[in-house]
């Protein structure tokens, strides 16, 4: 049983209809507008265009990582007042945009650390975990180490942006992004 | 693009003074590859100076399309059957031999059919056929039927043609006597009758009434 085909126009020589006629009818019509005919041209035309999506795809993800190379001129923006975080507390917080979500942790009285928060497997919140050393993930079990930011276990690969802090009085200051994209 | 609607094929092979034309514009037609594919047909040289240009008809169940093994015979969507596809004709000769009009032609240098295409590349975007443009006589005409109607007043246009069991309708129309009134053209009665010759009767118009052309 066949649907008729409004881009059919030539007649069967049996001249019944199209849905009476056999199967391989329909697979392989006379009608121009209803077979599925690729050229060769259209082919290695397809093949080509194809190839040079992939070539500029290529040269554009080169741009952009120089682009992420490039100096960004961060603002300087104070995350955390005198005092206010505790040896092993966090702080969530945006730098150097709205959205960018960070976190800072306080690893030693005089010492802080502050990472990008999306883990770079697919982009979940990572929990600073001090009393472990280490930030986890909790969506796939991606665990970072707390000092540097490189990945210690789970499916991620990449290390964490880390942010360059600077301290001055008790007051923290995010100065720039280290390595990666937030 | 697409053929025109309104502008038909009439195929007049009554006015046909066998000048060749045709068959050399054919030739020069863009996309024929510098073949002809139009055939001029010498009838009976000893008793009638009658030749007749065939041109496809561009039938409406292309029988060169239905017998191809290879899939290679395509027909547009405004009717016109177009030349085997190269990538696909196997070159077998199934449809010079199947075609009732005897149309296709094998080129056998190149293992292609090829075969009139109303030229394609010119009546797709508006122009005639290149044997049409040049036709003197007009025995070959492009144009609406309302002009043929006005130019040939004795003739009248049938598409519809009787090869023993097999009735084909064709997009290009044939310019037949007005009279006797004719809706189908009954090829194979030639075949069933005796040769013309004893009486002067058109086999071809045998049984209808009259049987004269006008």
């Amino acid at each position: 049983m066949r649907i008729e085909n409004p881009d059919s126009i030539s007649k069967a020589p049996d001249g019944r209809p199209d849905r009476d006629q056999p199967a391989w009818r329909e697979q392989f019509p006379i009608d121009w507008p209803t077979d599925d005919f690729r050229s060769r041209r259209d082919f290695t035309k397809l093949l080509g265009l194809t190839s040079l999506a992939f070539v500029v795809g290529q040269i554009w993800i080169v741009l952009l990582a120089f682009r992420r190379r490039m100096p960004l001129g961060l603002p300087e923006m104070e995350v955390a007042s005198p005092d206010e975080l505790a040896v092993g507390d966090s702080k969530i917080f945006d730098y150097p945009r709205a959205g960018a979500t960070c976190v800072l942790t306080r690893v030693a009285s005089d010492r802080f650390v502050a990472y990008g928060q999306k883990c770079t497997h697919l982009s979940c919140p990572v929990i600073p975990k001090p009393e472990k050393n280490c930030l986890q993930c909790p969506c796939h079990e991606g665990v970072f180490d707390l000092a540097t930011g490189r990945p210690l276990s789970g499916p991620p690969r990449r290390p964490l942006p880390r942010l360059r802090l600077k301290v001055s009085d008790g007051r923290v200051f995010a100065v720039g992004i280290e390595e990666g994209v937030l | 693009m697409a053929v025109p609607e309104s502008h038909e094929f009439f195929l007049d092979p009554g006015r046909c003074i066998g000048c060749n034309a045709c068959v050399q514009a054919c030739s020069e037609c863009d996309t024929h590859k510098g073949y002809s594919m139009i055939q001029l047909d010498i009838l009976d040289r000893a008793s009638s100076p009658q030749t007749i240009p065939v041109v496809c008809m561009h039938c409406d169940s292309p029988t060169c399309a239905e017998v191809c093994p290879a899939d290679a015979i395509k027909r547009t969507g405004d009717g016109v059957v177009q030349s085997a596809r190269k990538p696909r004709c196997i070159a077998c000769n199934n449809c010079v031999l199947a075609c009732p009009f005897g149309v296709p032609k094998m080129n056998t240098g190149m293992h292609l059919m090829m075969k009139c295409d109303m030229c394609y590349d010119r009546t797709s975007v508006g122009k005639k056929p290149m044997c049409a443009s040049v036709c003197p006589s007009q025995a070959l005409y492009y144009g609406t039927r309302e002009d043929i109607g006005r130019l040939r007043p004795r003739s009248q246009p049938i598409h519809t043609f009787q090869f023993g069991g097999q009735e084909i309708t064709t997009k290009v129309h044939l310019m037949v006597p007005r009279r006797p009134a004719l809706f189908a053209l009954d090829v194979g009665s030639a075949f069933r009758l005796a040769p013309a010759g004893d009486g002067g009767e058109d086999p071809l118009l045998a049984g209808m009434d009259g049987g004269a052309l006008a």
